[in-house]
């Protein structure tokens, strides 16, 4: 990190952050990119079973969000959460191990595409119930303030998760115990095929700060520099004690809801304007115009992140399923219960 | 240990039990906060957490906004990042509202992350009838949550294990439903003095007998002690065993004093159907102790209907005394 006063006309994040840190935030949108790709590759060939939520055109907002972030420092995810992990620090073996339902993955194969967790670089688990990890992030705020850890709690949720009760309860107590959590709604314009023009009574889902008194604030959610400075904001206050804050990050998912989604609700030209707005290629051109990358060297770094997922296919692919008759252990912690 | 000292036998009531063991909880482990509504200055609906605010502060006795949901969460959330949380629904049915953190989260991360956290969130549930309170405040919903693999689900019926499986379900890794009889709370009993936990997963056997079994949770019990206290006076003499977990349920321990007596009474205060009683009767069913029965298993249990307001009605939608008496006179008698 730098520590130099921002020069104007620079975007924040090529500010704040070294060339070194830039390009591995780089590599890591590429990943998650190419993650998604190899999950969706690995369905329509039959290599999997289940569903699954892709992030494809979501990545500046999952790795810009986790940029100021420490392995101590906690975050709860989304049914589509492939991309929180990554930023996390996930490993993508593990990762793709999971997918494939492989002894050898995150969860040893009982968790899947959307429990994904890796608690030992904080990341608390994706989670299947649309605004279940909001209670979660508050819980695990309140655990380092008590604790005194230092660590700040990032909750991701998505537009939907903004009209579940369990949105408002989480924000209100977060705010009534002024607890070191960063809520960052990644609206990405449809719960499911309903737009939040038909769901959500405000415009902004950031305008709903203002009923639990904290900051709230929209980004554009595929400016990586944007999304970067919102949430780095948030995490600054939270670790000095200044209590939430709610970022919005405006984004768009390229592929459907799930793998069922025959795209109905939406049309083609507005697929295309989005994609058009692709989050990785301008942050690309970030990196070169403010010569922190050459384009062959983000060639490399996108050659890199296609390697590492064949790998990560590779392991998955040779993993050891489970045992059928250890379906039963680590339903509890002592195989003492039945 | 001197077992007739007199601090040995001192009385407490069901509520003061509560209360003495999460205080001795909460001077052992810093980890340990409570939460809920209305536990602070007020000290709890039904006055478990008392002046515990005082002695530890709004840090670790937190009044919790009326977030059912939410506040489950934020004990779920804690208990997953290293706090040792006791959440309070002020009634049993208001987990109606907070059952996603229970169901879903709670019961289930562990599982889904293929065993790389634990949560260890210890819940209180005031229940059951008798408080006039009507239908919405009153339910026995225990068997919903011991149908969820993931979760422990225990029913004190005395002081004594109202402190002891407070205390095992804090020692416990994995999250304890623990689901307190409201009319219970008044009730004194021999309480022992400092730290005991009381296993979760082992019944009681609180009088033994040759004639029959009767297996009953939390208040029942009492009710149980009761009949038999008559029956004995018949001649009929009644094994009363108080389950107090039901999941993991005691499976050993009932079908043993099955063997013995070849006769069934289930005694619980939930809605008979689909409730804790089909569990016991199927477990002896599919088991050999179905060879020693005499007679068919009976069960008591709550009418179908909700709890009702009317005192005369409340009391006749939930098994009483005279119930007990008839049930296990007649398999005593070989008239069922």
């Amino acid at each position: 990190m730098r520590d130099t006063v921002i020069p104007n006309n620079v975007p924040y994040a090529i500010s704040r952050y070294s060339a070194e840190e830039l390009k591995e935030a780089l590599k890591k949108m590429y990943l998650i990119r190419k993650f998604e790709e190899g999950a969706e590759d690995s369905y329509m060939r039959g290599l999997i079973h289940g569903t699954m939520h892709l992030s494809i055109g979501q990545e500046a907002s999952a790795v810009g969000s986790c940029m100021s972030l420490s392995d101590e420092d906690k975050i709860t995810s989304t049914h589509r959460g492939h991309g929180h992990c990554v930023a996390k620090g996930a490993d993508l073996s593990r990762m793709f191990a999971e997918f494939f339902g492989k002894e050898s993955g995150y969860c040893k194969g009982r968790g899947g595409s959307m429990h994904i967790a890796d608690p030992s670089k904080g990341n608390l688990g994706a989670n299947g119930i649309v605004g279940g990890g909001l209670p979660i992030a508050v819980g695990a705020a309140l655990s380092a303030k008590r604790l005194g850890t230092g660590a700040v709690t990032i909750c991701f949720f998505g537009d939907g998760a903004n009209n579940e009760g369990a949105f408002h309860e989480a924000l209100n107590m977060a705010k009534v115990w002024n607890l070191p959590v960063v809520f960052v709604c990644e609206n990405n314009k449809y719960g499911m095929s309903t737009s939040t023009e038909r769901s959500t009574a405000v415009k902004n889902i950031a305008d709903r700060a203002v009923a639990y008194a904290m900051p709230g604030v929209t980004v554009d959610g595929n400016d990586f520099s944007a999304v970067t400075e919102a949430v780095d904001a948030a995490v600054e206050r939270a670790r000095n004690g200044e209590g939430p804050s709610l970022v919005e990050n405006v984004t768009y998912r390229w592929r459907g809801h799930s793998k069922s989604d025959r795209n109905r609700y939406r049309t083609k030209e507005e697929i295309a304007e989005w994609q058009s707005r692709d989050p990785i290629a301008a942050m690309a051109k970030l990196l070169v115009d403010h010569k922190i990358a050459t384009e062959d060297e983000v060639a490399g770094i996108e050659a890199d992140a296609t390697r590492i997922i064949e790998e990560a296919i590779a392991f998955a692919t040779e993993g050891d399923n489970p045992k059928i008759e250890e379906v039963t252990r680590d339903v509890y912690t002592e195989e003492t219960a039945s | 240990m001197n077992m007739h000292s007199k601090t040995d036998l001192r009385e407490l009531s069901y509520a003061e039990a509560i209360r003495e063991a999460m205080d001795i909880a909460m001077v052992r482990d810093e980890r340990v906060i409570l939460m809920g509504e209305d536990i602070g200055v007020y000290g709890g609906a039904f006055g478990v957490t008392g002046d515990l605010v005082e002695k530890y502060g709004t840090d670790r006795v937190m009044d919790t906004p009326i977030s059912e949901l939410g506040g489950a969460g934020v004990a779920v959330g804690a208990a997953m990042t290293g706090l040792r949380p006791i959440f309070e629904f002020q009634f049993s049915d208001f987990a109606t509202l907070g059952m996603e953190q229970i169901v879903n989260q709670a019961a289930k991360i562990r599982y889904m992350l293929g065993g790389a956290v634990s949560v260890p969130v210890v819940m209180r549930f005031p229940s059951g009838s008798g408080t006039g309170a009507a239908a919405q405040h009153s339910q026995s919903l225990e068997a919903w949550t011991a149908h969820v693999p993931g979760l422990k689900v225990v029913q004190p019926a005395t002081p004594a294990d109202a402190k002891g499986l407070l205390l095992a379900a804090l020692e416990d890794p994995d999250p304890v439903m623990i689901y307190e009889h409201k009319i219970l709370y008044k009730m004194k009993g021999h309480v022992p003095d400092g730290y005991y936990t009381t296993p979760i997963g082992k019944a009681a056997v609180m009088r033994e007998g040759k004639d029959l079994t009767i297996v009953a949770t939390s208040i029942m019990v009492h009710k149980a002690l009761d009949a038999a206290e008559t029956l004995a006076a018949e001649g009929i003499e009644a094994e009363v065993i108080d389950l107090r977990t039901i999941r993991p349920m005691d499976r050993d321990t009932v079908l043993a004093s099955v063997r013995k007596t070849g006769r069934l009474v289930c005694v619980y205060e939930a809605v008979k159907t689909l409730g804790v009683g089909a569990e016991v009767s199927a477990m002896v069913a599919e088991s050999d102790a179905f060879d020693y029965l005499d007679a068919p298993i009976v069960r008591l249990g709550g009418a179908e209907c909700p709890i009702p307001y009317n005192p005369e009605l409340e009391k006749a939608v939930v098994p009483q005394v005279p119930d007990i008496l008839e049930a296990a006179r007649n398999l005593a008698r070989g008239r069922v």
